[in-house]
Parts: C-alpha cells; structure tokens; sequence
C-alpha cells in the first residue's frame, strides 16, 4: 500500500491505462498544455504528447460529441469536462447521446466512453461553479454514473470505467483532490455499479458518497465518543444504483440516514430512502432521514456558503433524530 | 462509369422514391408510428454522394434518413421492417423512422436532434485520423442546422485539427416551415463555412452527376490529408417537412416549379439523351423497384413484432 492524494490516484489510473492500452487517450479543456486545470494530467502532455492528449477549444458539446464519434471507431477516449456546471452546455450529448445511441440502433453502436468532470461546493465560486448535481445525470438509463470518495475508489474505479464498453460519467469532487489514503500497489480494478461497507456499525446505517463520505465518516467518529455506532455504505455509483449492502445494512440496524451534498428535493437520499421503504418497510424502527443542501442557489460569502452545505453537525443531528 | 454503375444509381434513386411513397399509405392507415419525415425530391443528393463513397468512408446523417440508408446498402426489406418497428428492422424495431444505422455498412445513423450528430461525426473523423487510416466521415444536415451551435463548434474543431470529414448542407430552402433567408442571418449559407477557413462550393442538387463528380473530387481530396471540406447542395423537399404538415410557409407554385426539376427525370433524360440508356430499359428498372417494395412491405408486415424481453437489451454493454 501507497499514501496518496486523491488527485495522484485518478491521475495514476489514466496514466497506466495510457501505457497499456494505445486506444486510451484524453480530450478537454486545458487538459495539456497547461497540465488540467485541477492539475490532473499534469505531465501527460510531455510524456504521450499532443495526438493523444488533446486540447480542445471551449465546446462543451463538442468535447463529448467528438468523444462519442471516436468510441463509435473503437478507441477509448476520456473527456474531461472541467467542472459539472459545464456539463450542462454538454447535456445533450451525455444524457441524449451517449446514453442512448447503443439501445436505439439495437445494440449496434458501442461507446467505450468516460466522462470526467469536477463538482461540488466549498470554495466560494459562487451559484453558478458550485453545484452538485449527481442525480440529474443518474436519472438517465443507459449512462453508468460513478463518484468516488476515497482515493483507493477512485483509481480502481477510474481504470474500470476506461476499460468498459458503457458511457461512464465519472464525478470527481473538488475539495477532494488533497485527501491522502492509502490505495493497493500495482494494478488493480474496482467494479463499477458495487456499493460497499465503509465502516461498520450496529445503531444506525449512513448511506453516502464523494465528499459526504468524509463528512459522514467524522459524523461516525463523534458519535462513537456518544456510543453510538454507524454504519457507513459508501453507494460509489449511482446508476446501476446497487441497492443490497443498504439493505443488508438497514435490516441489521433499522434506522438510517441518507447523506448527500446535492439538494434535497428529487435527490440521492429521495432515490434512496424511497428504495428502503419499497424494500425492507417492515424493518423500519423510525423515519428516515435526509441530510442535504438547503435549497438554494449556493451563495459566494463563506458563512453563508456553508450554512448551505451538509455539515458534520447535520449528520450528527440527524442520527440523533433516528434513534 | 460503367453503364451498369449509370443503371445502379438510377434505380437505387427510385427505389428510394417507391420506398417512401410506399411509407405514406402505412402511415396513414397507422402502421408506421411517430414521426415520417420524407425525403423525395432530394434522392440525387445522398445517391450521388454516397456512390462516390469508398467502403472505409464513414456516412452519418440526421432524421430524414431512409434514402441514406438504402443509399448505404442497407435493403428496402430492413428499412420497411424498421419503419413497421419490426424485431427485423435494421435497428431492431427500437429506432423508428428517425433511427436507422448499420455499422457493417459505414453507416452511423440517422440522428433526429437537429444538428447533434456534427460533434459525433468530428469523433468518428477523428477516429480515422488517430488511428491513421484513410477513411473519410461524410456529414449530412440541414440548412436548419446549420443555425445551432453544435454546427460553428464542430466546424471549428474540424479545422483546428484538420479532421477527414466532408460537411454536406442539404439545402431544402426551409428549416421545418422557416425559409433559410427568416432563419439565418447569412442566407448563403456556405459563408459560413468560409467563416472557419474551410474551403466550399454550391452543388446543384437535383443533378445527380454534378453531386456524383463534386463528391469524387472532393473526397479524393480530403483523403489526401487537406482536411475538412464544406459542400451546399442545392435541392428541395417535394413532400411536407414530415407528415400532417399544412404546408402554409410555401405557395403551390414554387412547389410545382421544383418538381418540374425532378432529380430523377433529370438523370432518366440525361441517360437517354446520352444514349447510355434506353427508356425500354429505364422502365424495367422502375418495375424492378415497384417489385422490391411490394416484397419489402410483405416481408415487414410478415416480420414478428420484437419480443418483450427486448425491451431490456441494449441499455448497457457489460452488465
């Protein structure tokens, strides 16, 4: 095992898919040159040059409009779209494009795609660069959604999404690129559409994901000194949303609480919580609980930026509520 | 040419022709469901261009798509089984009129949102450029769509890398009911394309050998490496924008005016006049294609509807 930062284990994963496979390249915004305006990919212009790491002009649509055509010829491109917010001037080729093209020619066309991009709040960028959108993008079949919390994750599951035949949009989180873990030596891959047990606990199930991860897991360690003891499942995809280690979870515990950093309103913890009572209604001991953005355009003033976020207090208070 | 490539192209435009006007009583008595965008009047454009075409050459267009699909190769059998939503249907009866590919044949499909499929067609360019073949990517749309941003950005990046793609504007003077001059500020549309530096031409597209002869030289030379090439090809729709449409944009007159201009009584005049053709001969080939089009319907009426399990195939590759 190797200590490394989250933005070190997603640029790792590319790296050695790059070396592997000749097919796998790189398309985005400031992606060469200038080395990934999160400093992603920085040294890869260097080393597999500019045919495939590829600098392209700002055209959102374009960048996953010109990825889609290259998968269709058999190569494995990576566009970076480089937040989530520009995603939105590419929303018709992710969600009307790429995760449509391979069901209505009958299965003749074939996009081993991924998409990268960057969300999240915390840095008073303001409503427009601060968003979380993640169940917008989960919301359509045929697209595979993916966001990693930890940087063991997000390398694993980076280097299976460049290896799938599925469009991948893969949510990295902003305020995560600095978090330091340890992740497996060598190559390694982790299945896409698996949640997982983060941390273990009898009281109270924390289902979760990205950023929320970190804040729920310091939520589980003050509760800890309360002797109270959570569960975490980290969901790491969103769609195919697997539903069983919730489930196995809840029927353990009989109390949840659904943490997301989106907002509330047809969201992560509405999915979620929905899937519990359709699912397991006879072991609910209490309602469940959702802990999520105020419903607000995110404001540019600290304090108020982070009155809006989910904070570790929140998640805190929310178990109390369950229990 | 050769006379039997002469014949060939002949009948594939009037196959295409037969095929649709075959469609329109299907629609109406409700077996062909959604929307029915027709595509006579403008037969000479993909049959032209699509001859001229080598097997590696890559064809992508948008939802006025059965004549390019036949053009393709694909059968008048599987386009009708595909229009009827038959499990036969070259998509499997999940496409519809708007969705047809068949990637055997280089074709990558009709793509109904306006405009869309120009960012795909520059990766598909892109493809053959990465991978070093010498395959070309011919682009079809509309003059309608040449008024929304995936057009400029696709362009754009065409030249910035010097893709291998060949833009086609079909001009049928209207985007749904709105005339090109009330829709587009440059009315001349291939000014548009001069705005990227990419270099253009107007083609008369009624006249299939003009469309032929521009498109053999064009693609030579976009294979020759000298990237992205423009062409505006002059034609008309002789049929409403899709079916049910009032028609209250255009006057009968103009209509009238253009179908005196038929691109296929052009070439059956231009084929006998140049003795490369008897009429004799010109008329088997339109019973030939009446015969194909009867077998077609009874093959996509006699074609099972897709099973229901169906429903849930094709979402995702790995599962």
């Amino acid at each position: 095992m190797t200590r490394i930062t989250m933005r070190e284990a997603i640029s790792q994963a590319m790296w050695e898919e790059m070396e592997r496979d000749p097919d796998v390249f790189i398309l985005g915004e400031e992606v060469g040159v200038w080395g990934g305006s999160y400093a992603v990919t920085k040294g890869f212009y260097d080393h597999f040059g500019e045919k495939r790491v590829r600098d392209t002009p700002i055209s959102e649509s374009t960048i996953v409009g010109a990825a889609i055509g290259s998968a269709l010829t058999g190569l494995r491109p990576i566009a970076e779209i480089m937040t989530i917010n520009f995603a939105f001037s590419a929303m018709d080729h992710i969600v009307n494009q790429a995760a449509k093209l391979h069901y209505m020619f009958g299965g003749q066309l074939i996009l081993p795609l991924v998409i990268r991009t960057v969300g999240g709040g915390g840095r008073q960028l303001g409503a427009t660069h601060s968003q979380t959108p993640d169940a917008i993008f989960a919301h359509f079949p045929g697209l595979k959604v993916v966001a990693p919390g930890t940087p063991e994750d997000a390398k694993g599951l980076l280097k299976s999404a460049i290896r799938s035949n599925d469009p991948i949009f893969f949510i990295e989180h902003a305020t995560l690129y600095q978090t330091r873990a340890e992740v497996p030596d060598g190559d390694y891959i982790t299945p896409i559409g698996k949640s997982k047990v983060h941390r273990e606990g009898r009281d109270v199930t924390i289902v979760t994901y990205s950023k929320m991860l970190e804040t729920s897991s310091k939520a589980a360690e003050q509760l800890s000194g309360m002797g109270i003891e959570a569960e975490i499942i980290d969901l790491r995809t969103l769609r195919p949303l697997d539903m069983e280690p919730v489930l196995e979870s809840f029927r353990k515990t009989n109390r949840a609480v659904i943490v997301e950093e989106g907002w509330r309103s047809y969201g992560v913890g509405a999915e979620v919580t929905a899937r519990i009572y359709e699912e397991a209604f006879d072991y609910v001991d209490a309602p469940i609980q959702r802990v999520a953005q105020k419903e607000v355009p995110l404001p540019y003033n600290r304090t108020l930026e982070q009155l809006a976020l989910p904070q570790v207090e929140d998640v805190v208070q929310a178990v109390k509520e369950v229990l | 040419m050769k006379k039997e490539e002469y014949l060939d192209l002949y009948y594939q435009m009037v196959l295409i022709r037969r095929v649709e006007e075959a469609a329109i009583p299907l629609y109406q008595e409700g077996k062909i469901g959604g929307f029915l965008h027709l595509y006579i009047g403008q037969e000479a454009v993909s049959t032209g261009l699509i001859s001229a075409r080598l097997p590696q050459d890559r064809v992508i267009t948008a939802y006025r798509d059965h004549g390019v699909a036949i053009n393709c190769g694909v059968s008048a059998d599987l386009v009708m089984a595909e229009l009827l939503g038959k499990a036969t249907g070259i998509s499997k009866g999940k496409g519809g009129s708007m969705h047809m590919a068949d990637v055997e044949k280089n074709f990558w499909g009709g793509h109904a949102i306006v405009g869309a499929h120009l960012p795909i067609a520059a990766g598909l360019a892109l493809g053959d450029q990465y991978q070093e073949t010498d395959g070309v990517t011919i682009c079809m749309f509309g003059d309608g769509a040449t008024n929304i941003g995936y057009f400029h950005e696709a362009l754009n990046l065409s030249k910035v890398w010097n893709l291998p793609v060949l833009w086609v504007c079909e001009n049928n003077q209207y985007g749904m009911g709105t005339a090109v001059d009330r829709a587009s500020a440059v009315s001349d549309i291939r000014q548009k394309a001069e705005g990227y530096c990419i270099p253009n031409e107007v083609v008369d597209g009624m006249n299939i050998m003009k469309v032929r002869q521009a498109a053999e030289r064009i693609l030579a030379e976009i294979r020759a490496g000298k990237g992205p090439y423009f062409l505006e090809i002059e034609t008309y729709r002789f049929q409403g924008h899709s079916m049910g449409d009032p028609e209250r944009y255009r006057k009968q007159d103009e209509v009238k005016q253009w179908e005196e201009n038929d691109p296929i009584g052009i070439f059956r005049h231009y084929l006998t006049s140049e003795k490369i053709a008897s009429a004799a001969e010109l008329d088997q080939l339109d019973q030939k294609a009446a015969d194909e089009v009867k077998a077609a319907i009874q093959f996509a009426e006699n074609s099972p509807e897709p099973a229901p399990e169906e429903l849930f195939t094709n979402i995702y590759v790995d599962n």
